[in-house]
């Protein structure tokens, strides 16, 4: 029999219907291989091993008596940004490190409700800012790939962030699916990095309540897994109107699993000629028309198209965020919950508290976002980059009246090594160049993994849809899927 | 460099984050090259372009009652202070 940890969630819930094994002996076994993988990757923050014992217990009495949810006794794990009840939540920084949550967000609560079994708090990037998952208080992250030679076994890889601790999970086999969460690629990214799927939905379709906010107008849960089938399960689960979020969207929830397997016939995928970027790998190009040839074989119609203002993508990201951010994190202030660093006066225990609270990257998203709401500067860049804005979100506007999916690369490489990039903040940026012009545009986007490059590492491509069409994204990721027949494992999990 | 150790300084007050002051001048350095990046903004022509805040471009709702729908949750609320009296949040003396 396939062992536990290499199945699929829609794999695992058929043999837990059909009674082949239990969501004990299915938690068990993920337990005991995320012992050993947080060992190798640090994926998380806090584990909750006991609890997840428990709940797998409590599982299979309701499917015993016949009422087990829709992913009933499946074990994820949950990005530390998600505020679990009970459960420290960090959200990677040490500003955070004592805070219980008495609350728990909406979408964890979804998947409580659904049957899920949370193994543990993944880990991030502090606060979510950062792609390569090096920016944690509480350690980076090492992917479970290491690529295929012994010589490169010992190679400390980034798994992708800031969603990496979740990725090296669910790619290391020690959670079946994970959440993520994805302000400018923090989901895609690390999925494309680590060789699973992961999706970003339209902004709106799940609720961002209870969720540590980055950059309000940008920040989007989603599901990583390693099927298609696997993501558009979890997302069922986790999307839908919340009245705790007043720009969660009230409309329905289509059953996304029914867009498996549909044929893509007569769909129109745009190819963006700006994505060709200069520089790009020769490798990633390659990869990209095959991609784009595998969709032609499967009946799609490949077109070109243009989105003309994507060079601008990145630095008009780089003043909306920091914006949002140096206003969302104004609540850490050392007085209702969290850490506290001591002053004589009011102002300097803010200062203190803030000083050593907040780690570099977090410090300097702060300053930069204080930096262009400041008066004088509010109109040449807040405002420039919001009008920037909406010129991205009309490009896409005109592109789907050609097209309805949009494929591109999902990042220009592979996954590079711990240490590298991080003395140029704006070559770490630069990792997100091609999923960042979707959030500010709020579209929905999914990458799949379409092969192992040459160094033995996978990469993955991006597909963009209209807003709220999840369903036909998902129908072209799943065509795409089964051209691929992508079946690389990390070499930790051999 | 668009940013000097004064103005970085400033940003930093304003911010409530402590900077050393001997490190003020890197931070300077920091930031400018990022302000000086994102500075390539200047390209696009988007005057008369309606700013986008929200995707959606949802509205929001008038709330159709005004009612308590939550509360009474003091404990739950204080049991993450790092400091605290009775049912209160402390922090250092504000008014002599």
């Amino acid at each position: 029999m396939t062992k536990l940890t290499d199945l699929t969630v829609t794999e695992a819930l058929s043999g837990l219907d059909q009674k082949e094994f239990s969501s004990l002996e299915l938690t068990q076994s993920h337990v005991a291989a995320a012992e050993k993988g947080q060992t190798e990757t640090n994926a998380f923050i806090t584990t909750t091993f006991d609890q997840a014992i428990e709940a797998a217990k409590a599982s299979d009495a309701r499917r015993s008596a016949g009422d087990a949810a829709a992913i009933d006794g499946i074990p994820i794990a949950m990005k530390d940004l998600y505020c679990t009840k009970g459960v420290r939540t960090t959200a990677a920084s040490k500003i955070l490190e004592n805070f219980v949550p008495p609350y728990e967000s909406t979408v964890s609560q979804n998947l409580l409700d659904a049957g899920c079994i949370t193994l543990g708090k993944a880990n991030l990037d502090e606060f979510a800012m950062g792609s390569a998952n090096v920016t944690s208080a509480y350690g980076s992250v090492t992917s479970p790939w290491s690529g295929p030679e012994p010589s490169k076994a010992a190679r400390k890889l980034i798994p992708g962030g800031s969603s990496g601790g979740s990725a090296a999970a669910v790619a290391g086999r020690f959670a079946m699916a994970a959440t993520g969460t994805d302000t400018g690629g923090s989901i895609r990214y690390p999925s494309s990095v680590t060789g699973i799927v992961g999706l970003k939905p339209t902004y709106g379709r799940c609720s961002r309540y209870g969720i540590i906010a980055y950059a309000s107008s940008l920040d989007q849960a989603g599901p990583m897994a390693r099927s298609v089938d696997d993501v558009a399960l979890m997302l069922r689960e986790m999307a839908g109107y919340d009245p705790k979020d007043s720009t969660s969207m009230e409309i329905d929830v289509p059953d996304y699993t029914t867009a498996l397997g549909k044929s893509i016939k007569d769909l129109k995928i745009g190819v963006p000629r700006e994505y060709r970027l200069e520089g790009l790998p020769k490798e990633t190009e390659s990869f990209w028309d095959r991609g784009a040839e595998m969709l032609r074989n499967a009946g799609a119609e490949i077109i070109d198209i243009s989105l003309p203002h994507t060079k601008y993508a990145l630095p008009t990201y780089y003043i909306i965020a920091p914006a949002e951010a140096s206003s969302n994190l104004a609540r850490y202030d050392g007085v209702r919950f969290g850490y506290r660093c001591a002053g004589e006066t009011l102002d300097e225990m803010y200062e203190n508290t803030r000083g050593i609270g907040f780690g570099a990257e977090v410090r300097r998203r702060i300053l930069m976002g204080t930096y262009v709401l400041s008066a004088g500067y509010y109109d040449a860049y807040y405002l420039k980059a919001q009008k920037v804005r909406r010129l991205i979100r009309q490009d896409f506007d005109e592109a789907f009246k050609k097209c309805d999916v949009i494929l591109t690369p999902t990042a220009t490489g592979t996954a590079f090594r711990i240490g590298e990039q991080e003395d140029d903040p704006i070559q770490m940026y630069l990792n997100d160049v091609f999923t960042i012009t979707l959030n500010l545009a709020g579209l929905p986007g999914i990458s799949v993994p379409i092969g192992l490059c040459a160094d033995g590492l996978p990469l993955g491509l991006q597909m963009i849809g209209r807003p709220f069409d999840e369903t036909t994204l998902l129908s072209v990721a799943s065509a795409l899927e089964k051209e691929t027949a992508f079946d690389g494992r990390p070499p930790f999990v051999i | 460099m668009s940013i000097d150790a004064q103005t970085a300084r400033k940003i930093a007050r304003l911010a409530h984050i402590k900077i050393p002051p001997d490190e003020l001048t890197a931070v300077a350095e920091d930031l400018s090259k990022i302000v000086e990046w994102v500075g390539q903004l200047d390209e696009v022509k988007a005057d008369g372009v309606e700013p986008l805040a929200n995707v959606n471009d949802k509205s929001l709702g008038w709330r159709e009652q005004d009612v308590v729908t939550d509360g009474g949750k003091a404990k739950a609320i204080l049991a993450n202070a790092p400091s605290r009296t009775a049912d209160y949040f402390t922090v250092p003396k504000v008014v002599e």
